[in-house]
Parts: structure tokens; sequence; C-alpha cells
């Protein structure tokens, strides 16, 4: 593997399944007593997030902290950007302070490659922008195979605001790699333009139309959230009108059942209850919501240890 | 520890020092040994140190069930992750930890492992199990010792005592783990260019 994970796409098929191995391992950590490996001590892992977030980055600083490297958190209010310094001030002065690992969020595409180029710490890209989340896809990867078992020739239908999703962006990615058939489905107004060329290239579908999509029984339904935060302008008329399109609501949750019983629903989180997903599916027995944090833990523990625990690489 | 990454092809100078009758004896006499000095199997977990040991203690609790007629739990200790030289080679995966329910609590743990060399590895499983809970006491039962030893660490059951020199490689093959050849072989080699202790030879 290399130093850096900053994009799905870093990601061979052999990393994918040597990363989703050790996390099996790892999660076995979590039901212990003790729950320490020795594995990265004397390592510093810094958080660097400059958008909110509690799963990714409470996990994050809970895998490290497991593995006995020194995890510090620092967001982007309270820190000296929001005095106006500019992100490589911010990232140089840190890593002046002799760091192994730079995990940022942060809003803008793009952020995590640019800070990379300035650094000799692995950075790890925990989100950026609209662009990508590539630990958010191993760890859906993760939970789907701990129910499915091998996705090669699973069909997952990922649904919702895929223009402004890098949860979406990402599993493209490592769900194509590990064989798994995905179609997308969103409103016209929230696919993202110039997704006919990308879905040909990396080997997805597209639909407008969520029925059709549940009729045809996939395998797992991501829902996405509804990022309102990214959102300027009317992208749907109203939530209700939003939800009857392409919510996961109870109806649909039948329908889902009935065309196959197997099927399992998975949400990022936050959830919107009662616009992207009914409360009925949140919470419904095929729901790994709650396995989907479980799993995050685990495969942020096996991400960290490949990246940190070998042999220096000659820079 | 011997692991399945290593050139499958036996240097043509190598010298069979444990044939598979010789291997089958040990374990028997092994099994005994534990027999005898626990008086019984009650409270024993066998625990095989991956890739080998896993097999090799699989062998054992078949061979005590044999002796005294009572299952005995076996189970599998990894390590990867208490390594003392993690920073001195490329990143491996971990391997399976496979604790019988019933855990290592009070229990007599015997651990497992098919050559003891630097001690390193049997050191890391130390602190490996005292993650897991605390047993009674803890053993060690290897295939084979081959001297060497970096730490203060000995067998309480051993196979074979193997004198080497430090150059020599000793390769233990298993079947079941190694396609279908078995034995323990010694050849003079070439340690691996740049790695200042095997920590698992």
């Amino acid at each position: 593997m290399r130093r850096h994970l900053l994009s799905s796409a870093d990601l061979s098929r052999d990393d994918i399944a040597m990363l989703l191995a050790t996390a099996a391992e790892m999660h076995d950590i979590q039901r212990r007593d003790v729950k320490k490996l020795p594995t990265l001590r004397g390592r510093t892992i810094i958080n660097l997030f400059f958008e909110d977030s509690t799963r990714t980055r409470s996990s994050f600083e809970i895998a490290g902290k497991w593995m006995s490297a020194d995890t510090i958190n620092i967001t982007g209010k309270g820190s000296s950007t929001s005095k106006g310094e500019s992100l490589r001030d911010t990232v140089l002065t840190i890593t002046a302070m002799a760091v192994d690992a730079l995990v940022i969020r942060h809003m803008a595409s793009g952020a995590c490659h640019q800070v990379a180029g300035w650094v000799d710490a692995s950075v790890i890209n925990a989100g950026d922008g609209t662009h990508e989340h590539p630990t958010q896809a191993l760890l859906d990867a993760y939970t789907m195979a701990q129910r499915l078992g091998d996705l090669q020739g699973r069909h997952v239908a990922i649904v919702g605001d895929l223009t402004h999703s890098r949860v979406f962006r990402s599993n493209v990615i490592t769900l194509g790699r590990l064989g798994a058939r995905v179609t997308v489905v969103a409103p016209p107004t929230l696919m993202p333009s110039g997704i006919g060329s990308w879905a040909v290239a990396d080997g997805f579908a597209t639909s407008g139309n969520l029925d059709e999509v549940i009729a045809s029984g996939p395998d797992a339904v991501m829902m996405l959230r509804v990022q309102r935060e990214r959102m300027s302008g009317g992208f749907f008329p109203t939530a209700r009108e939003y939800t009857v399109g392409y919510g996961l609501t109870r109806e649909r949750l039948r329908a889902l059942t009935a065309a196959n019983g197997e099927a399992v629903i998975c949400h990022p989180g936050p959830m919107n209850r009662g616009l992207e997903i009914s409360p009925e599916a949140a919470d419904a027995a095929s729901s790994l919501i709650l396995d989907q944090v479980s799993a995050g833990v685990a495969v942020r523990m096996a991400v960290l240890y490949h990246l940190l625990a070998g042999e220096e690489v000659a820079a | 520890m011997a692991r399945a990454d290593e050139d499958p092809q036996a240097p043509v100078s190598a010298r069979t020092v444990m044939s598979e009758d010789d291997i089958a004896r040990a374990l028997r006499r092994i099994a005994h040994e534990i027999v005898e000095h626990n008086k019984g199997t009650s409270d024993l977990v066998v625990l095989g140190i991956p890739t080998r040991g896993v097999e090799l203690a699989h062998r054992l609790a078949r061979l005590l069930h044999e002796v005294e007629g009572s299952a005995v739990a076996v189970g599998s200790l990894d390590i990867t992750m208490h390594r003392d030289d993690l920073r001195h080679q490329p990143t491996r995966g971990p391997l399976p930890t496979r604790i019988p329910t019933g855990g290592v609590d009070g229990k007599i743990v015997v651990l497992v492992d098919d050559v003891l060399y630097s001690g390193r590895t049997i050191r890391a499983a130390l602190d490996a199990l005292s993650d897991l809970g605390r047993p009674r006491a803890v053993r060690l039962a290897v295939l084979v010792d081959r001297g060497h030893r970096e730490l203060p660490i000995r067998a309480d059951h051993v196979g074979k005592n193997l004198p080497t020199s430090h150059s020599e490689r000793v390769r233990v093959r298993l079947r079941g783990v190694d396609a279908d050849s078995e034995g323990v072989t010694i050849a003079p080699g070439q340690t691996r260019a740049g790695r200042p202790s095997e920590a698992s030879r």
C-alpha cells in the first residue's frame, strides 16, 4: 500500500481484501475486556477536522488509541484557522511537531491531495468536500460483506443526494473493485452532471426510478443523507415530495423485503429520519446502520495499521 | 514461527533432522509429559501460534484427548500486532486469534510453536495473552529448540533440541499447512540480508 489514503482508487482489490481481513481481526478486539494493542506505540496521529463529524472523528480517535498511538483532535473552529491562518500554514505548523499521520476532513474537494504534497506524514482522507471518503466506503463494504458474504456479483443500490455525496463517489470505486454490481438512484436535480460517461468508465448503472430498482431485488440498499448544508437553491420542491419519490418509506421497505428477503439497508449517517429514510427502515432487522458504526473503528484500525506500522518508506 | 511466504524450494543441501514419524513420536511424548505434569487435562487450553503452531496445537489436542479421554480446548494466538520488529519489515496482515469459549482466565495455557529461536515470538505471545485474561500458568511446547535465545525464555516441552549456528536455516513442514510433505530440515544458509534479528525463526 502507499503512504497515503487519499482516494478509494488508491486501493487495489488485493489492498481492499487485506484491509477487510485485518478489520475482521480488529473487530474481535472490540469484544475483549482489554481493548488495547501495542502496535502503534510511539506514533502520533492528528485528527484535523474542518467540518463537523461525530462518528468519523471519534472512530479514528478510538482506533488510534486502541492501537496505543497518541491521537489529538484539532477542529477548524477554535484553531488558528479561525484567525485567518491558511490550510498550508496550519498543516506545516502541526507537522513541525513530528506527527506520523494526519487524518483530514475538509470542506474543499481535493484538500487532502494538496496537503499530501506538503508534508512527510501519512495523510488519510476522512472526507474532502463532495469528492471522496475512502474509509467510509471500506467500512460499508466490510459491513455488507459481514452479512452477505463475498460481494462479487451482489447488487447494491445507492440512493439519494448523489451530487453532494463523497460517500457515493468512494463507494462506487470500492464496490466496483470488489465485483459488486452498483445502481445509483437520484432525482434528476441531484444526479451529478456528466454521470453517463463516468458510469461507463466505473461500470455502474444509473436510474431515476427508485421503485423499479427496489422491485429488482437488490442485495443492499444504501440511503444517502440529503445534504441541505451544501444546497443553495431548489434541488427539490418540498421535503415531502422528496420522500415520496426517493425516500425509503415503510411501503418501499415492504416492497424491498418482498423482492429480496435477504436485502440489507445501510446509511452512512447522520440520518434525516422521515426524509430519506423512514424510522421503520432505519430500525428494521435488516438495517446495518449501527453495525456500520461499529465496523468503523475496526476498519480505521486496519487502515492505520497498514499505513503506519510497517518499515519506514524511503520518501 | 515459520510463515507460508518462504521460498518453497528447500536448498539441495538440506538435511532432514526429523521425519514425519519423528514428529508424530515427539508430539506423542509431549502429550504424555503435559498430562503427567498437569495430572490430567483439566483446565488445559492449547494455543498455537500461527501458522504452523496452530497445526501442531490441534495435533497435540487430539493426542491429549486420546491419552486422557476428554476433549481439550484448542485455539490460536496471533502475535503480529505485538511484534517488536514491526518497524523493520513490510506490514503483514494479522492472522486469526481464536480463543476457545471459556477464555483463558484461571486456565493452564500451553503455547505451541514450531521453532524456538530468539524467544521474541514467545515474548510477544505472552504480551498478547495478558490482554486476553489471566491464565493460572503458561507453559511452552515447541517442536524444535534451535538455541540462540535473545530473551530469558525456555520451553517446558521440546520435541527435539537441535544445535545450530546462526547462519543455518531450520525449516518445518507439516501436512495440512505445506501441501503434502512433512519433516524438519536444516540447511547451511545465507541469513536473509539486512534482518538484524529474525524474531521468528
